[in-house]
């Protein structure tokens, strides 16, 4: 569980970037965090992992307050996967950056050995587990960053931007992972600007402002509120989109899932064409 | 006229030991916007290298076929004369922020070239407003956000005004609307200036209606080219693993149910809103 009360946070250059947010993430929650650039949403889950700390009010995590532990005792509980993988890779092949943080856990070697297996086949990165990190596509960077996360199997994993430069078929993949995750009763907390994955997985969102949350609830509410979404520079996912403009046929307003207004629609125009 | 040319390109990064590049042969006109897609890994952004020349005047490695870009056989014009022909955004801006502040990176390339101090304030000012970062210019580049750095980089070859932009998913650290925007700006150069358009993206849903012809690239081939609602209407592009729009997605499972929408394959939600309505429309 991870509690934000009253939070605010200041850089050292005097840029405000977190201004009385406070909500509570419950175990097995997924969370996205969506709204403009410079919003403050990456300072936000920064403080999760206790990589940044509280101006003002306290952050807990499983009743621990981040301000009285240290970044290396959150670590194996909360998992961190930064926007930008060259800021986490290092090592000189892939296998070795996905065993890095296994080793320094203190992990037996039998355990290591079967957990970056598994992370590797997970992420389809087996073809490159002698390969350098610096070989690989940006999305690959991105997928081995993660992997390398995953294998440590933390409580509480934190995805900044987790869906840049992935195709399809790896968006698909981390929406079964997240909700495979979700049935082991661990929470997930994205960073994201993909509507479009946002409105297929219809997790609980928070929406940010110049520091400050201005919306939170179920993903379907708050992704086809076009006036909300607004505010925080996010363009609602086109199925809204399309509804929006059929106002004559008085569809529902709270539809984001491409079957769900398929459905609909054949429902509606059945009548209308007979 | 063709502005890019490849023929049975094919390339392999050095201690690479499959090809990255597998036999491409691709036309793309002066004038149109063009986008590449395909899977992670599938050699989109190694071809936008190859573009400008960075392969193989930096990347080395062994390339063969022919390529010739802006009437240049890329091969044999150093990367500095290409740039002026092609301008390159690429997927991670910080590998190509350098300067002290935001508006000296801009300038980078206008100096290089030699342009007169008045004319190039005039181009710099007016790249940095059309990228939406005017006020932003004494900053230095490497204390703002990753979305910030892309709007950067994307201004600093607006600044050059070349004949090609080359865009590698220019606005993946962008927030929905900046990144509508900032694909605004590239279609209205696009129209309003002629300049050829080659869009590196996985987000279809944002771009795909901009898009004069699609290329689809797939474990170094390309596997489909041509114009994008055949393309994207097609069933076997989905099997591809590319993320179709869901304007389109939507047409498909209605006409699989049995309603047919007309026979013009829609790319975005405005388009796809005006078949419905029309569908609904009382008929004489």
């Amino acid at each position: 569980m991870i509690e934000v009360q009253d939070v605010g946070f200041t850089y050292p250059n005097g840029v405000e970037a977190l201004r009385g947010v406070s909500f509570t993430v419950n175990n097995g929650e997924f969370i996205a965090i969506m709204g403009q650039n410079g919003a403050g949403k990456t300072t936000l889950v920064k403080h999760f992992n206790g990589l940044l700390k509280p101006s003002i009010g306290r952050v807990l995590v499983d009743g621990i307050e981040t301000k009285k532990t240290s970044v290396a005792s959150l670590a194996k509980k909360v998992g961190f996967v930064f926007q930008n993988p060259d800021h986490q890779l290092f090592s000189e092949t892939v296998e070795e950056e996905i065993a890095f943080a296994l080793k320094n856990f203190g992990f037996e070697e039998e355990t290591i050995k079967k957990r970056v297996t598994w992370a590797l086949s997970f992420l389809e990165l087996k073809k490159y587990r002698k390969t350098s990190p610096f070989m690989l596509s940006g999305g690959e960077r991105k997928r081995v960053a993660l992997a390398s996360v995953l294998a440590w199997n933390p409580e509480i994993l934190i995805l900044d931007e987790p869906t840049i430069g992935q195709d399809y078929k790896q968006k698909e993949k981390l929406r079964q992972f997240i909700l495979q995750m979700q049935t082991q009763e661990k929470t997930i907390v994205i960073v994201t600007h993909d509507v479009e994955f946002v409105a297929e997985c219809n997790p609980r969102v928070l929406l940010m402002t110049e520091g400050r949350i201005v919306a939170d609830g179920q993903g379907k509410n708050i992704l086809a509120n076009p006036e909300v979404l607004a505010k925080s520079s996010v363009v609602p996912p086109q199925v809204v989109q399309i509804f929006s403009r059929l106002n004559e046929l008085e569809l529902p307003k709270n539809v984001i899932d491409l079957y769900e207004a398929k459905d609909l629609l054949l429902k509606k125009l059945e009548k209308r064409l007979r | 006229m063709v502005i890019i040319e490849t023929k049975n390109l094919s390339y392999t990064y050095p201690g690479g030991t499959k090809p990255s590049l597998n036999d491409v042969s691709i036309k793309i006109k002066a004038g149109e916007f063009a986008l590449i897609t395909g899977p992670s890994g599938c050699g989109k952004t190694t071809i936008c290298r190859c573009f400008n020349g960075l392969i193989p005047h930096f990347y080395k490695g062994e390339l063969e076929g022919e390529i010739r870009v802006a009437d240049k056989d890329t091969t044999k014009h150093p990367t500095f004369e290409m740039a002026k022909e092609v301008g390159l955004v690429f997927q991670n801006p910080e590998n190509q922020l350098f300067a002290l502040s935001i508006e000296k990176d801009v300038a980078f390339g206008l100096e290089n070239l030699g342009v007169p101090r008045e004319k190039m304030r005039q181009r710099v000012d007016w790249a940095l407003k059309l990228a939406g970062i005017y006020d932003l210019r004494e900053r230095s580049p490497h204390e703002i956000s990753g979305g910030q750095q892309q709007r950067v980089a994307i201004a600093a070859v607006l600044a050059m005004q070349p004949k090609i932009i080359v865009l590698d998913e220019p606005t993946s650290f962008l927030d929905p609307l900046s990144a509508k925007k900032i694909f605004e700006v590239i279609h209205d150069l696009n129209r309003k200036l002629g300049i050829t358009v080659v869009l590196v993206e996985h987000r279809l849903d944002l771009t795909a209606k901009y898009a004069d012809h699609i290329i689809i690239m797939d474990k170094g081939r390309v596997c489909q080219d041509g114009n994008p609602r055949t393309i994207l209407g097609a069933e076997s592009t989905r099997l591809i693993g590319v993320g179709i729009p869901k304007a389109t997605l939507l047409f498909q499972m209605l006409a699989k149910d049995g309603l047919k929408l007309g026979s013009v394959v829609p790319l975005s939600s405005d388009e796809i809103a005006q078949s419905l309505l029309e569908a609904i429309k009382p008929h004489d």
